[in-house]
């Protein structure tokens, strides 16, 4: 059994929402610069150079990489022998989103749904919590930006509409949503389970390091080969026009009931944010 | 406010460096669309596009033939003063209006940013400040058109009811750069909240800007860049 505070946990999250909000990973910038050596656009390849300058200007002035700072989406792996203390997991974690949000001067985005009122410190954060074995505790804070989440998409599809229809599935969401989600995006697609669980996979896919793919050799070619398709929409950086519309697919599967074809579309925009601590 | 100098003289008064890199730039669109014609004739309408895209340096307010000069697909350096505004700040302007109380601000000749900052830390003028989705503005923006808001600057598609209004009244719409919001803050030179405190990251600022960055997304003429631009590419 270990003992991890309350307080560690906020700790943790509080650094957690700055660093993932101000530093983007390597995996994204590096394809990003790939994508600016193939895009044939010069409106695409305009974007593409400020937006690696923008991410290298949001290091060097200590500035959120986009000024939408997202809902806070937290994912926790707890192990079933840490026994946490001195509060409850949930306050720990939007204590900590709370002092992130504050000292990091980051946007304050969360309202309730239908007066409209800002709560003035991003909380409540999203939380999904897993029990894993072991003793420790895994936290990954993503951020999550609301232009692509808005055009992001579920769809219960007929078990005879097959791989087919989730590939059409996949790119008429893509075309759908155009320029909204700030292209280059990255897709994350749940494939199965239940209505839920499907749109978990699909967030949980964006987890993955950006362009890593499934280790499942089937799934990784079909990561391909929907990229190479989101690619041929023409939709291109920021909607203007280009080769470059996507940067990475990420598939989840899970099985699932045998009437049953969930599949579910979450869009990330390039500012694929998410970092990770183990305590 | 109204500038006297054209749009054209302005352009041509760009510093040398400006018109260096716009000269190499042109070059370089020259060279590949010299190639891309050899690989493929059925291009040739869009390496045309290609080797033409201009750029103004504008300053805002602007007059209605500086405005009717810019074209879809044109580059914009913006300067001057421009407001912001995005959901709740519409809302509340809409309200206004119904109720017959006068806005806060004048709209008529100005600019509109659909932005949503992030808070200035110590020392900074502004936190990171790129643009919102502009449809979900598009219910409220044809009244602000017809009022005289002539410069929107956001991302994405626009409605048909708004495109129509903006030829009716002789509006652009610019793009700028989605998730470039800490570069974007480099341009801002002041920033002052000016109206609807309380809607916080909503709330309605007056931004002097230098050299903002921006593309013509739909001109005033009805040309829509996002219709254009993704069917050149288009492989499907």
């Amino acid at each position: 059994m270990k003992e991890i505070t309350a307080e560690t946990i906020s700790g943790a999250v509080e650094k957690l929402c700055v660093e993932a909000c101000c530093h983007l990973g390597e995996d994204v910038k590096s394809l990003l610069r790939q994508a600016r050596e193939k895009e044939e656009s010069p409106f695409g390849m305009q974007i593409l150079d400020q937006l690696l300058r923008n991410i290298d200007t949001a290091e060097t002035e200590h500035l959120p990489v986009c000024q939408d700072t997202g809902m806070a989406v937290i994912f926790l792996e707890i192990g079933q022998d840490v026994h946490i203390t001195g509060g409850g997991l949930t306050d720990a974690v939007n204590e900590g989103v709370r002092r992130g949000y504050q000292k990091g001067y980051l946007r304050k985005s969360v309202l309730t749904p239908l007066k409209r009122e800002n709560t003035g410190d991003n909380t409540p954060a999203v939380l999904h919590t897993e029990i894993t074995e072991g003793d420790r505790m895994k936290i990954t804070v993503a951020p999550k930006g609301f232009g692509s989440e808005n055009m992001s998409r579920i769809g219960m599809l007929k078990p005879s509409d097959g791989i087919e229809g989730v590939k059409k599935f996949v790119l008429d969401t893509m075309i759908r949503a155009g320029a909204n989600p700030c292209p280059p995006v990255i897709l994350g697609v749940g494939i199965g389970g239940t209505m839920e669980k499907a749109a978990y996979l699909s967030k949980k896919a964006l987890l993955r390091k950006a362009g890593a793919p499934n280790p499942d050799p089937d799934l990784a070619a079909l990561e391909q080969e929907l990229l190479a398709s989101v690619n041929k929409t023409g939709i291109g950086p920021q909607g203007l026009g280009g080769r470059t519309t996507a940067l990475a697919v990420s598939v989840e599967t899970f099985p699932t009931h045998l009437a049953a074809l969930p599949v579910a579309v979450n869009i990330q925009c390039h500012v694929a944010r998410h970092a990770e601590a183990v305590l | 406010m109204v500038q006297q100098k054209s749009t054209g003289q302005r352009n041509q008064q760009k510093s040398t460096e400006q018109k260096n890199q716009q000269k190499s730039t042109e070059q370089r669109n020259q060279q590949k669309s010299t190639e891309q014609r050899n690989q493929q004739k059925s291009t040739e309408q869009k390496n045309q596009q290609k080797s033409m895209q201009r750029e103004w340096k504008l300053t805002v307010p602007a007059s209605p033939e500086e405005i009717s000069l810019l074209k879809a697909g044109d580059a914009v350096s913006l300067s001057g003063c421009i407001l912001t505004g995005r959901d709740a700040a519409h809302k509340r302007m809409t309200e206004y209006l119904d109720k017959g109380i006068a806005l806060p601000f004048d709209i008529k000749d100005q600019g509109i940013y659909y932005t949503g900052p992030c808070p200035a830390a110590p020392g900074k003028i502004i936190g990171s400040c790129g643009p919102t989705t502009s449809s979900r503005m598009d219910r409220y923006t044809p009244r602000l058109l017809d009022l005289g808001l002539k410069i929107m600057i956001g991302k994405g598609q626009r409605s048909p009811e708004v495109i129509d209004a903006m030829v009716r009244n002789g509006a652009v719409y610019l793009a700028a750069v989605g998730g470039a919001g800490a570069l974007i803050a480099q341009c801002v030179k002041k920033a002052q909240v000016i109206a609807f405190e309380d809607l916080g990251p909503e709330a309605v600022y007056r931004l002097e800007v230098k050299n903002f960055p921006l593309t013509v997304a739909i001109d005033a003429r009805g040309n829509n860049l996002y219709d254009i631009g993704p069917r050149q590419y288009r492989q499907l």
